[in-house]
Parts: C-alpha cells; sequence; structure tokens
C-alpha cells in the first residue's frame, strides 16, 4: 500500500513522516517518531490513554488519521515536560497525590488535565470529574487523580 | 489496530468533495471528524476504498443566520458550538445537548454534520434536528436538495443520503416569544450513549396558554422519534393543566421498536424514555415562563 508524506510541528520541531492513510495519529507518533509516552490502550476512543494535543486541543489520537494531522502543532506527553528533566506542574501533583499506579493511562491523564486547567483554571469538583470523564484509570480509584487535579489547579 | 488500507482524499471546496463522491461511488465515505468512523474502520466494522475529509473545507465550518434559521455547517465542531454565544442563543436545545455527547476530546473532532450523518439512533444532535424541524442541505454532483429532518433518517446508522451525496450544513429555525428547551437523558455512565432521552420545545402565550411545542425522543428505535400525539393534545391547553409524569407516558405510549438488549430490556426503555420527557417538559416550561 502506498504511503504519503505528512508534515507535522510536534512539540516545537517539523517533523516529516512517511505513513500508509489508515495510520492513526497514535501509531504514527509512536512508531515513525518514537514518541512512546502517548500510550495506546483501547485503540477505538473509549480509554483516552493516547490523548495529545492538536493545534492546542486534547484529542484521542487514535482517533485522529495521522494525515488528518497535516500542517496542525501537535503536543505530546513529551512536550509537556521542562527540557531540564524536572516535571510540569500537572505531573507533580499526580506524583504528590497517587495520581498512578501502574502508570499506563498516566500520559492521556496529564494531557487532559493540562487542556482543562488551561481552560479552567479554577474547576469545581463537578468540573473535574467531568473533565476526567473521558480517562480512563484501572488502578487508583481516581480519589489521587482527583487531589492530584485540585493541587494542580492551586486549590 | 489497523482500518483496512483506503486512499486519502482532502478536498479544499465542496465542489471538489462531491466531485470526488460522484467519481468514486459507493467505495468512497465522507470523513468529517470521524470521532464514529474511525473506531468502526479500527474495528473492521466498515470498510471503504477511499475516505473524503471534510475538514479542510472552509465553507463548511461557518455559523451564520439566514431567514429564520441558524445554519451550521456540517463540519462544525460539537465544540465550537458548546462555546458559542451565537448558538446558545439562535438554538439553546442545540447548545445544551452537546455537552451529552461524548467528553470534551471527543468534541473538540466531532461535528455537527457528522453526528447527524452517522445517525446513531441514541445520539442527541439527529433529536435535536427532528424536535427542531431542521432542513439538511444536502449537495451532489447533481446539484443541490434540502431534507426535513423527518425524512432524513432512515434507520440505525443510515440516511437519506445517496452514495454520492454529502451533508453541507443543517438549518435549524430559531423559535421566538416565551419559549423554552431542555434535555434530558439517562446514561450508565457520562458519555456513554443514553439508554433513552428527551428532548422538548415549547412556546407559551402571555397567558400560558401552549402555543406549539415539540417532543423528541432518541434511544427509543433505529431512529429518534416525536412524540407526535402528545404534542397535538398539548396545543391549546394550559401549561398549569398539564401532568408531567402523564405527558411523558403519552409521549412513549405508541413507540413499538424500542431496543431490548444488555443496556435495558424495552420496557424499562420506555418507563425511562417516559421520565425523561417529564423532566424536560418541567424544564422547559419553567423556562418560558420566565421569557
Amino acid at each position: 500500500m502506498h504511503e504519503t508524506e505528512v508534515h507535522v510541528h510536534v512539540n516545537g520541531a517539523d517533523r516529516r513522516m512517511r505513513v500508509e492513510p489508515r495510520t492513526t495519529l497514535a501509531d504514527a507518533l509512536r512508531e515513525e517518531l518514537h514518541l512512546t509516552g502517548t500510550h495506546l490502550g483501547c485503540e477505538h476512543g473509549v480509554c483516552g490513554a493516547c490523548t495529545v494535543l492538536v493545534d492546542g486541543d486534547a484529542v484521542r489520537a487514535c482517533l485522529v488519521l495521522a494525515v488528518q494531522a497535516e500542517g496542525a502543532e501537535v503536543t505530546t506527553i513529551e512536550g509537556l515536560t521542562p527540557d531540564d528533566g524536572t516535571l510540569s506542574p500537572v505531573q507533580e501533583a499526580f506524583r504528590a497525590n497517587h495520581g498512578l499506579q501502574c502508570g499506563f493511562c498516566t500520559p492521556g491523564f496529564v494531557v487532559s488535565v493540562t487542556a482543562l486547567l488551561r481552560d479552567n483554571p479554577d474547576p469545581t469538583d463537578d468540573e473535574i470529574r467531568e473533565g476526567l470523564s473521558g480517562n480512563l484509570c484501572r488502578c487508583t480509584g481516581y480519589q489521587g487523580i482527583m487531589a492530584a487535579v485540585r493541587q494542580a489547579a492551586g486549590r | 489496530m489497523k482500518p483496512a488500507p483506503f486512499e486519502y482524499h482532502a478536498p479544499v471546496a465542496l465542489d471538489e468533495a462531491v466531485g470526488l463522491l460522484g467519481e468514486l461511488g459507493d467505495g468512497a465515505k465522507v470523513l468529517a471528524g470521524g470521532q464514529s468512523l474511525i473506531p468502526m474502520l479500527a474495528l473492521r466494522l466498515a470498510f471503504f476504498d477511499h475516505l473524503v475529509d471534510l475538514g479542510r473545507i472552509p465553507d463548511l465550518q461557518r455559523v451564520e443566520r439566514v431567514d429564520g434559521s441558524l445554519r451550521v455547517g456540517a463540519a462544525v465542531r460539537q465544540s465550537a458550538v458548546e462555546h458559542s454565544a451565537e448558538v446558545a442563543a439562535a438554538v439553546p436545545l442545540l447548545a445544551r445537548a452537546t455537552p451529552l455527547i461524548g467528553h470534551f476530546q471527543i468534541r473538540n473532532r466531532g461535528t455537527v454534520g457528522g453526528s447527524i450523518a452517522h445517525a446513531d439512533p441514541a445520539a442527541e444532535y439527529p433529536a435535536v434536528a427532528l424536535t427542531l424541524d431542521a432542513v439538511m442541505e444536502v449537495a451532489s454532483p447533481r446539484g443541490s436538495r434540502d431534507v426535513p429532518a423527518a425524512d432524513f433518517f432512515t434507520g440505525t446508522w443510515t440516511t437519506d443520503l445517496a452514495d454520492d451525496e454529502v451533508l453541507a450544513g443543517v438549518r435549524f429555525p430559531t423559535w421566538e416569544g416565551r419559549c423554552g428547551f431542555a434535555v434530558e437523558e439517562l446514561a450508565r455512565r457520562h458519555g456513554d450513549f443514553a439508554i433513552a432521552g428527551a428532548t422538548v420545545a415549547v412556546e407559551l402565550g402571555a397567558d400560558d396558554t401552549i402555543r406549539r411545542c415539540a417532543i423528541g425522543l432518541f434511544g427509543l428505535g433505529p431512529v429518534p422519534e416525536r412524540g407526535t400525539a402528545a404534542e397535538q393534545s398539548l396545543v391549546g391547553a394550559s401549561a398549569g393543566d398539564v401532568e408531567p409524569k402523564a405527558l411523558g407516558k403519552q409521549a412513549v405510549a405508541d413507540l413499538s421498536s424500542i431496543p431490548d438488549d444488555a443496556h435495558g430490556p424495552a420496557e424499562y426503555r420506555r418507563h425511562v424514555g417516559g421520565v425523561m420527557v417529564a423532566r424536560a417538559w418541567q424544564r422547559a416550561v419553567e423556562e418560558a415562563r420566565h421569557a
């Protein structure tokens, strides 16, 4: 099957990749660009583990084709982490509040929460729960994640 | 998990898109936000040789007022509807149904036209379109035509659209006067498709007489339905005389194809549908009284 060239700006850098049209953005990020922080859980839009920012919007990277992202600005979990190896405020809050156990779902949560708090810096608990509803975690029971979001929001 | 191979087309104008559909025939499928289509492809529930992406056609991303309606381009994202003051003012029911769709990450990609053309029986937008007697603007290589919502939905995931037609936009009539609108649904978890849901639009006269009303039902059959008999019995009555629970029961009484599956037996769904109508009715009337 023929491949097509796609240009995307990923975490601030111009990247080119050759992919089949059927390749999802999630697979392209992982397999072509080796950005393996974006995790794939369900691969059909239910679990939220693959959440990335496309032109600033949190989206499921398994429900976007790489070819649809042509020319877009993509931010992955790697792009949310400061270059000096420290953690972002959201990541720090997850660590401090036991917001993760196995960590598989964590990149998706961190990307979703980063977008949530950017658009609503002082969310109520109900707004946090609704904002988290698109990401599944099978370990924590969510209470640590709730606490992490509250802390990241400065509450 | 990968979709079966396909060719990808990204037209930049509607003419180009319908030209491609005419040329490619039934091997082509329109891709809008992809939030239903891509999982169906990934799970190999659907196969197409060609996808025609509407995402790069600026004309399909406009929202504008036209002759008593709000025209929403097919590729307008659900998140844009959710945050639009113009939509909230002109078509409150459309705005209020939006947060019930999936999760915010889904609404960031999902589109108005995609949801309506996908025609899931439990989806909110098709029910909103039916409730408000919206008009579908359909384009093809043969020209364009308008399809009333009542004729658009023909079955589960099927519509009146031919293989070479594309839903270009939807005109939602705007209601003026003492009006109220509400949507209610019951879902097991936030963002799930509803077990049953209802939409209500009502206009009251100065003395609380019901001047017009519309009741939409979703998740209660292969297509969204209207509670037509219940609507007819309401017009001319006083809103204060309506017993919401009885109205709910009446609205769902005639439904004959209610799903019966792992999410709930048909009689349970019918009951839930009636409760949703009752709740939506009360909220819509309350709003109209204060309008």
